[in-house]
């Protein structure tokens, strides 16, 4: 494909997404205003709008956005250590990788937010639940990716590095860290991501505060127009932190 | 037959991969001996899991053989001596995520030169192989040939009495190949180093090596050695020589048998062990 076509052709993707955009808005806007849905079940976008705006200049979103980043923060710091240290650990010796790995890839592929009843009754209905099962959550990814970083780095580096004499330090400072890297990283991007889902999904189920909690709260108090403001707001959150993860992991990578 | 002021001692030496009566049981050497004078250029020539590579590696110090010792100079080999002896491996043995410089200058560090000194070293060794321009390159930017240039460069920069190479123009074609293996003789003429070069290809032993070893067929030991009586560094006309062609046509005659052999060891289900150490 040539740069111009290719231009073009990405151009043209980029306004057949634009469509449907606005497809979905159409939709919506006639489905409340001409269809006669309720606005209880489907408030109008320009409502949803109104609100939104509200709530941006009011800084009412404040207090639920702290305890939700602060819960993020804390449980991504718990998964990243954890699952960085354990899988360093797994990874030095072939016999744990063939033992351990599986057993971590198997509890991963457990969907453990059914485990948050459990979690609530230890750690009670603030933050500290939600940050144990976003830690827990998060740590698989991050643990299976340095396992594979680290127990897969190509024997010939590590050859070389001997034959010039390296030490034990240097090895892991200089060839199996760098290498090993670019595969931690979109382990920690990944633990970061479901972290953040799964510490909002539980606010939603049980919790005292947070986005999630507030979103529960609109719903129940028939307040759906504001509800899907703040619906609006986490995903533009959610978006942006993982653009933030995204580049981070690139800049990382090089 | 030993020569006091051979630079390495191969006495003996034999090795195994795995135990005897495992599936992946493989004797890829036996009994091999050899002196290695100083100065010379001595290449290793065989069919594909001879041992070749393991009697490098075994030289090194990062293979220890099952059995026989090597010495280096009177030092015993138990591990690898970079202070005496540095690599260049057949390819992709530069770390990817270093340049160029970073890669030469990787090397020194763990060695252990002084910080002072890493970088003007890094220097005149890029420069030697002709990659002045080529700094801030990362591996993954360069040619094959270039890349090989490159670990040559590093190999260079240590400083050391002892060269070993294996296949580093393995995976090149033959033109760049023949480039490099004429720039090598240059650059290798002017230094004292002792050297190991194994390699798959008659033509570039004839024209690199002051003696040539043959290995016979697993389990591999020196069948013949030949040499190559013609000085340093050798010019392009040597290839078309009568002599160059006397001489390869005589490692054909040697290898072929072996090479015959060795083919048929493979079809009958004992592939070419992994010889990486």
């Amino acid at each position: 494909m040539t740069p111009r076509s290719g231009r073009r052709s990405q151009r043209l993707s980029r306004a057949v997404q634009l469509a449907f955009l606005i497809a979905v808005l159409a939709l919506w806007y006639l489905a409340t205003a001409r269809w006669g849905v309720s606005h209880l079940l489907l408030p109008n976008p320009t409502s949803v709008l109104a609100e939104l705006e509200d709530v941006l200049a009011s800084g009412e979103f404040m207090g639920d956005l702290r305890v939700t980043l602060t819960e993020l923060a804390a449980a991504f710091a718990i998964a990243a250590l954890g699952g960085v240290s354990l899988g360093y650990v797994v990874s030095r010796s072939p016999y744990s990788v063939r033992v351990i790995e599986p057993l971590l890839a198997g509890m991963y592929s457990i969907p453990i937010i059914l485990f948050l009843p459990l979690y609530v009754l230890f750690f009670g209905l603030g933050p500290a639940s939600k940050i144990a099962l976003g830690a827990t959550i998060g740590f698989f990814p991050v643990a299976l990716n340095t396992i594979a970083g680290f127990g897969y780095v190509d024997r010939i580096y590590v050859v070389a590095a001997r034959s010039m004499g390296a030490s034990g330090f240097q090895l892991f400072r200089w060839v199996l860290l760098p290498a090993a890297l670019p595969v931690i990283l979109t382990g920690l991007r990944m633990g970061f991501i479901v972290a953040l889902l799964s510490i909002l999904g539980s606010e939603t189920i049980a919790s005292l505060a947070g986005l999630g909690h507030r979103i529960v709260h609109l719903a129940e108090a028939m307040e759906t127009a504001r509800m899907f403001a703040y619906i609006a707001f986490v995903v533009a959150i959610a978006a942006a932190l993982n653009f933030l993860v995204t580049v981070l992991e690139a800049r990382g990578r090089r | 037959m030993t020569a006091p002021d051979a630079a390495v001692h191969v006495r003996n030496v034999s090795h195994q991969f795995g135990e005897e009566g495992e599936v992946h049981h493989v004797r890829a050497l036996a009994d091999t001996s050899l002196d290695i004078a100083r100065g010379e250029l001595l290449c290793l020539i065989g069919p594909s899991g001879c041992g070749k590579s393991t009697l490098l590696n075994v030289m090194g110090g990062l293979l220890l053989p099952t059995a026989g010792t090597v010495h280096v100079g009177d030092v015993p080999v138990r591990g690898p001596l970079p202070r005496e002896i540095a690599f260049v491996f057949q390819e992709n043995a530069l770390f990817p995520w270093s340049t160029v410089m970073e890669n030469v200058v990787l090397g020194m560090v763990f060695q252990g030169v002084p910080r002072t000194e890493r970088e003007a070293r890094a220097r005149r060794s890029l420069e030697a192989v002709g990659l002045a321009d080529f700094t801030g390159h990362y591996p993954g930017q360069l040619s094959g040939g270039m890349r090989q240039r490159a670990a040559l460069a590093r190999a260079l920069s240590l400083q050391t009495g002892i060269l070993l190479m294996d296949e580093p123009f393995g995976a090149l074609d033959e033109q760049t190949r023949m480039i490099l293996g004429e720039d090598l003789s240059v650059l290798l003429a002017r230094t004292e180093k002792t050297i190991v070069f194994v390699t798959h290809s008659l033509g570039e032993a004839v024209f690199l090596a002051d003696r040539v070893a043959v290995f016979s067929a697993r389990p591999g030991t020196i069948k013949e050695i030949i040499a190559v009586d013609e000085p340093h560094p050798r010019r392009p006309e040597f290839v078309t020589s009568a002599k160059f062609h006397a001489l390869r046509n005589r490692l054909y005659t040697l290898l072929h048998d072996e090479i015959r052999k060795a083919v048929s060891q493979s079809a009958s289900g004992g592939g070419a062990p992994d010889q990486r150490p």
